[in-house]
């Protein structure tokens, strides 16, 4: 028997063991905040309880997640970095995005406070503060949305973080998870979103330093991956999901998802 | 010290509790690296016997590089078969990616040129020894080889063992390929590289004594039957 007759067969018996389970099932590519914090087990279950159809969520990045969606590796994408989501949609991958919930970046940072910016609301002074006392500073320096935003808000703060970094700036290439872990071991400043931060659990020494500023906006976004592009898309089932998560009723079950009596994530599709 | 003790006692509530959830992660991860073992054997036996038993130009850099992937980068080989099964590759049709079965080719990979760089060289010890002997009785080429490999069975378990071992430790290729989904494609490592993201350090370490403890069990369940089996037949 030649190597390709034994590749072949070796594929077509994997193959026929995934055949095997005919489940009506959509894959949705999201983001580690949504599932790390709990959003999706509370959310999910309502859904298949309501139309039948399992949702299989792979959540990494938001940078991954619609390059997922770019190559036709899920049916729906649940992200949150606005700018990469227009282009994602501009450029055909995506049909139509849906404002879904938002919740907040967080500044997180040592209890001892050595960049004196605990309490505060302006996220970008606190940058500068950072900048200027030379503290160690956590990045994600992975292409999530949470990256995207701390980007943003360096650039706001004025600062070419690019070139003015230096060894207190570490870009850790992690998710938001791992990078909290990397913080909490260095005692370093980190930019959160609320969701994570809530549910995470080794927090050593760090607390929360900076919220509350309307630059620490963090909006999600919902889209089914064009049928037209990538044509093996479960178009009816992942529209009904992308329907219900904008639905009253969608809606409700994420204004109902609580960790210890406090919200994270607040409605605001468009009705 | 604390907090390994600690884990110890976790690991072992967890194990007693008899959680649903914890035990279709450790049958999954048990279905998808035995499987990859079960195939990577069968084509790493018959490939590690022919290169031992065989002369041909560039087989010494065959060895070399036979050797040299035993050193594959998980992460490597899990990004290879995403690119392969993604849809937009050229095995997309299939619809494998994200499913057990994409773990299980990505495993396979990975252990094959172990299992098959062990396998060689063992067969070729053997073959050394015995090549005179097998000629004489008329066996050639791949009969003789095979030949070789049923006599040496009971060592070439450790080359189909140390195979086990890296499919079962390792979590960079199941993780791109896999896609960490709850129910689906959870495996034991992938759920302790979650735990650990989420800061729960305390599970994630306790989750690790459980999967060594497995692997532990295996190996030993291996070893029983090698010895058992020894004995019989000899």
């Amino acid at each position: 028997m030649g190597l390709r007759k034994v590749l072949l067969s070796f594929f077509l018996l994997v193959f026929l063991s995934a055949a095997g389970a005919q489940e009506r099932f959509i894959t949705v590519s999201s983001t580690t905040s949504t599932e790390q914090s709990g959003l999706f087990k509370h959310l999910l279950p309502l859904f298949t309880a309501k139309t039948g159809i399992q949702v299989r969520v792979v959540a990494v990045g938001t940078g991954q997640a619609l390059d997922i969606g770019r190559r036709g590796d899920a049916d729906v994408v649940f992200v949150h970095a606005r700018p990469l989501e227009e282009k994602f949609v501009a450029e055909g991958h995506g049909v139509q995005r849906f404002e879904v919930m938002y919740n907040d970046f967080i500044l997180i940072g040592p209890k001892s406070d050595p960049a004196k910016v605990a309490g505060t609301r302006d996220i970008v002074a606190a940058l500068q503060k950072i900048k200027a006392a030379q503290v160690p500073f956590v990045s994600r320096g992975d292409k999530s949305g949470t990256h995207f935003a701390e980007l943003a808000l360096w650039k706001e703060a004025g600062i070419d973080i690019a070139k003015d970094k230096g060894a207190w700036y570490r870009d850790t290439g992690q998710g938001m998870g791992p990078a909290l872990n990397s913080a909490a071991g260095m005692n370093a400043y980190i930019l959160s979103d609320r969701g994570t931060w809530l549910s995470f659990k080794n927090r050593a020494d760090l607390a929360i330093a900076v919220e509350g500023d309307r630059r620490l906006f963090n909006q999600y976004g919902v889209m089914l991956v064009n049928p037209a592009k990538h044509p093996q898309v479960k178009k009816e089932m992942g529209q009904a999901f992308v329907d219900w998560v904008v639905s009253p009723e969608g809606q409700k079950a994420i204004a109902d998802f609580k960790i210890g009596g406090e919200q994270l994530f607040f409605p605001n599709a468009r009705k | 010290m604390g907090s390994i003790l600690e884990a110890m006692r976790g690991a072992l509530s967890l194990i007693a509790s008899g959680d649903a959830t914890l035990a279709g992660i450790v049958l999954l991860s048990l279905k998808v690296s035995l499987s990859a073992v079960f195939f990577a054997t069968l084509l790493a036996l018959p490939l590690g016997a022919a290169i031992a038993v065989t002369r041909f130009p560039g087989r010494r850099a065959l060895i070399v590089l036979l050797n040299a992937l035993m050193g594959l980068p998980p992460v490597v080989v899990g990004l290879v078969v995403y690119l392969l099964l993604s849809r937009a590759g050229p095995l997309g049709p299939l619809g494998l990616l994200f499913t057990p079965p994409a773990m299980v080719v990505a495993q396979t990979i990975l252990i094959l040129p172990i299992i098959a760089a062990l396998c060689r060289q063992a067969v070729e010890d053997a073959w050394i020894e015995y090549e005179e002997q097998l000629r004489s009785l008329g066996a050639e080429g791949m009969r003789a080889a095979l030949t070789i490999v049923w006599d040496i069975r009971y060592s070439l378990l450790t080359a189909v063992l140390a195979g086990l071992g890296r499919a079962c430790a390792e979590v960079g290729a199941v993780i791109i390929v896999g896609g960490n989904i709850d129910g689906v494609t959870r495996v034991m490592t992938t759920t302790i590289a979650l735990e650990t993201s989420k800061g729960d350090l305390p599970l994630a370490l306790s989750l690790g004594i459980v999967l060594i403890l497995l692997v532990l069990l295996l190996n030993a369940g291996a070893y029983f039957i090698k010895e058992a089996a020894q004995r019989r037949y000899g």
